[in-house]
């Protein structure tokens, strides 16, 4: 509820603010384009996620843990880092161009809207394959027994098994890449190659900072809130429940078919991880010279940046439990808070904060309040993933123990702890990991309440490149990512261990 | 959260106790004027020095955030000072009614007149096509001659960009009516267009663009902090558009006296002496000692192009709208 209400208020005050809205042809070709390559980069990465998510499922191999956690690294890239490591390899004076010239063949060029695709396939496949892995990993040993004792081959057990746990996931991660590649702004307008490449959230950008005309700047807001809840009432409508029941939770993986469909599961771990390895090794390669000679100034960023990403931590993994159990129930009051949860993805964070910002400038000055509204308005965002990620598996456990933990008698703490959290472990720790890492990469907010409490690692980072300073902002972004990585292993290592990843 | 909230606050009273005797001042300004590698640290220095007051730094993005910050914050702004606006928000901030007079009168070295009561030069420099010498042998000695080459460049959106928006008013004071044309034809050589400077900057030197839109000044960085002579600025016959930097008294200022001195100041030794080898563009008033020995070797244009503020003001969302149609084909 207090979420609803501090993000209605937020878009209200704005609104208050401005006159009365008018859109124009402009604004709504950022829209279509918005929604058109978002749509295009949620299929692609999910597409290509489910062959890699079922191939980690069912083989077993050296380094497949390091792997899968590996796997979030793009995801948590500041998104300029990651462009120039996709440029390094893709780009006009990428690696691949230089081997194609030296081949004599033609050039490839990235900048479109297949440039576009390829970026947001690239930073969110790794998610889609984790949450569509959950799926995998979340099919009860009883059923892969009983596939066994029946001799279903590949095609029956995917008919069977596979194919109603993908239609229980797979609608939750296009929503997922969806709703990330909709508000993003800065890759869709480098990788676009220009204005054609606009969307909404720039279209946003451009009417608070350009044209000073909040109405439209809101009015744009609702749109991108509009178009986020159709896209979460089709994912509804679209996710099948869950029809496997439960199980005693001990582990089974697969069988693991050899033949072509062995070669094929190497392909598609083989490649997957050289396409997300390749950009990020160039990340890691530009970064490592400077990380000696790294100013003061960035080491006190980086305190600032963890002890903000625990703060979001802690304050989403609390709102998640509380939210996901509300939502678990039936009825009316669970519809309710789980659209509560998903509302912040709707906001644009920029709206959001000028929202914030106008309300607290009468009682005190923005600039001294920065940091906790970072930290606000980094867990308000992170929760929809965060939702989206422990929600199905909340249900199931509510589904299949909720009615032995009623006959006993179970409420409350020892509920959660007997009942749910053995089950849900594993993508809380993912979620409270994601909002971690996030929050030390996020530089949205910030800049708007710009203060002088001292910068942020991303700030920093930002800095640097403005100040000419690049192998310095190269070497503070590794240890930006090597920092949000490190935050993220730590709470997914939490809700990994004791269940088999 | 909460504990946040309250580390906050004390941090607050603390800085509330010791500085109770000591009056503040507080300047809005971007970010990487005030960052740890911009002028913001000398300059607060060398004011402090002889202010008997602390002089407080809000950094907020970039010149066009400047003015919605104040527009946010309108008459209620915590700010004394402003500075960082550019010549292509002055006419908008000044329509806001919340600046007061300078009341410096100083003899600058600007290479354009300069008379404007409400706001103060503090640094300038012309916009430039930086290229790696290496890598384009023939430079382009026109925005035509770019347009008609093959050469791929780097620009900024001028919606989110300073930089972005003086190249707009470049092709459009050079060209006049034919600037949509000069548009259509620069559209093929145009690589990619970044939100910000510094994303093309990086761009351009991975080696992705031959040349990026920046500063006549940008080869001194290279030159003086990292003694690499590879890069140069393309010098185009048309002339290269101005960019001056100002600084303005708001109305509300709470400490007016002091802010008063600070304009003084913005224009005298110590603050000019640190602009060339910290913000990287020519000091409004040259320093006694002359320029940085590496400012030498920078092209000089022969002509300087600038709109007055009302004019730009007034070609602004046109030029905007010719640029996004050019481009969007």
């Amino acid at each position: 509820m207090a979420i609803a209400g501090l993000m209605a208020a937020a878009l209200a005050v704005v609104f208050l603010r401005a006159g009365s809205p008018r859109l124009g042809a402009a604004d709504w070709a950022a829209v279509r384009f918005s929604a058109s390559q978002a749509a295009a980069s949620a299929l692609a990465s999910v597409l290509l996620a489910v062959p890699v998510a079922r191939a980690l499922a069912r083989r077993r191999f050296a380094g497949r843990g390091l792997l899968i956690a590996a796997m979030g690294a793009p995801f948590l890239l500041p998104v300029v880092v990651a462009v120039l490591g996709l440029l390094a390899i893709f780009g006009r004076a990428g690696l691949v161009n230089a081997g194609l010239a030296a081949l004599g063949l033609p050039q490839i060029g990235i900048y479109g809207f297949h440039g576009v695709v390829l970026a947001h396939v690239f930073l969110n496949m790794p998610l889609a394959v984790r949450m569509i892995l959950h799926g995998w990993q979340g099919v009860p040993a009883e059923r892969v027994r009983l596939a066994q004792s029946l001799g279903l081959g590949p095609w029956g057990v995917f008919r069977h098994i596979e194919w109603p746990m993908l239609r229980g996931v797979v609608p939750g991660a296009l929503l997922a890449v969806f709703l990330i590649c909709l508000t993003s702004f800065a890759v869709v307008l480098i990788l676009g190659g220009g204005p054609r490449a606009t969307t909404v959230e720039l279209a946003i950008w451009q009417a608070v900072r350009f044209d000073f005309d909040l109405s439209r700047a809101a009015m744009l807001a609702s749109v991108q809130f509009l178009l986020c809840g159709a896209a979460v009432l089709l994912a509804a409508r679209w996710t099948a429940p869950g029809v496997l029941g439960g199980g005693l939770d001990r582990a089974l993986s697969l069988p693991a078919p050899g033949g072509w469909r062995r070669v094929a599961d190497v392909v598609a771990i083989g490649a997957a991880g050289v396409f997300l390895a390749w950009p990020v090794a160039m990340i890691g390669v530009w970064g490592l010279g400077g990380l000696t000679s790294l100013p003061q100034a960035v080491w006190a960023g980086a305190a600032t940046s963890i002890a903000l990403s625990l703060v979001v931590a802690l304050l989403t993994g609390l709102a998640v439990v509380a939210l996901a159990s509300a939502a678990a129930r039936a009825g009316v009051l669970a519809r309710l808070a789980e659209a509560a949860g998903m509302l912040p993805m709707a906001a644009s964070s920029l709206v959001l904060g000028i929202g914030l910002f106008l309300m607290l400038h009468p009682v005190m000055a923005p600039s001294r309040l920065a940091l906790p509204v970072t930290a606000l308005v980094n867990t308000l965002m992170a929760l929809p993933f965060a939702l989206r990620l422990v929600l199905p598996a909340w249900r199931e456990a509510e589904a299949t123990q909720g009615r032995l933990a009623d006959s006993l008698g179970l409420t409350g703490l020892g509920r959660l702890r007997l009942a749910i959290l053995p089950r849900v472990r594993r993508p809380l720790g993912m979620a409270v990991g994601l909002a971690a890492a996030l929050a030390m990469g996020d530089l949205g907010v910030i800049t708007l309440f710009a203060s002088d409490q001292g910068g942020t690692l991303p700030l920093q980072v930002w800095r640097l490149m403005g100040a000419y300073r690049t192998d310095q902002a190269e070497a503070a972004a590794l240890l930006l990512t090597v920092l949000s990585f490190a935050v993220f292993i730590l709470f997914d290592l939490w809700g990994r261990c004791g269940t088999e990843a | 959260m909460k504990a946040l909230f309250l580390a906050t606050c004390g941090l607050m009273a603390a800085t509330t106790l010791t500085m109770a005797d000591t009056p503040v001042l507080t300047v809005l300004t971007y970010d990487s004027f005030a960052s740890d590698w911009g002028p913001g640290p000398v300059v607060e220095k060398a004011f402090e020095a002889d202010c008997g007051c602390d002089l407080r730094f809000v950094p907020a993005g970039d010149g066009a955030a400047l003015l919605s910050r104040l527009r946010l914050e309108g008459a209620r702004s915590e700010a004394d000072v402003v500075l960082g606006l550019d010549t292509n928000l002055t006419a908008a901030a000044k329509a806001t009614g919340l600046f007061a007079p300078h009341g410096v009168s100083a003899a600058l070295d600007l290479p354009i007149a300069w008379d404007d009561a409400t706001f103060l030069p503090f640094d300038w420099g012309w916009f430039a096509f930086v290229y790696d010498k290496a890598r384009v042998t023939a430079p382009p000695t026109s925005i035509e001659a770019l347009a008609d080459s093959d050469l791929k460049v780097v620009i900024q959106d001028p919606r989110s960009s300073t930089p972005g928006l003086g190249l707009l008013m470049w092709v459009k004071a050079a060209y006049g009516e034919r600037s949509g044309e000069i548009w259509e034809k620069l559209a093929d050589n145009i690589l990619t267009v970044t939100p910000g400077w510094s994303e093309s900057y990086d761009l351009f030197l991975k080696g992705e663009a031959d040349m990026v839109l920046s500063y006549t000044t940008s080869p001194a960085y290279h030159l003086i902090a990292e003694q690499d002579d590879s890069k140069a600025a393309a010098a185009f016959d048309e002339g290269h558009y101005l960019q001056v930097e100002v600084a303005g008294v708001l109305a509300n200022a709470k400490q007016p006296d002091l802010a008063r001195k600070f304009m003084a100041f913005v224009v005298s030794e110590p603050f000019q002496a640190a602009i060339p080898e910290t913000n990287w563009m020519y000091p409004a008033k040259t320093p006694a000692a002359g320029l940085p020995e590496g400012f030498g070797t920078l092209i000089q244009p022969a002509r300087s192009l600038l709109f007055p503020a009302d004019e730009a003001q007034a070609v602004r969302d046109a030029a905007v709208e010719e640029w996004r149609a050019a481009l969007a084909k």
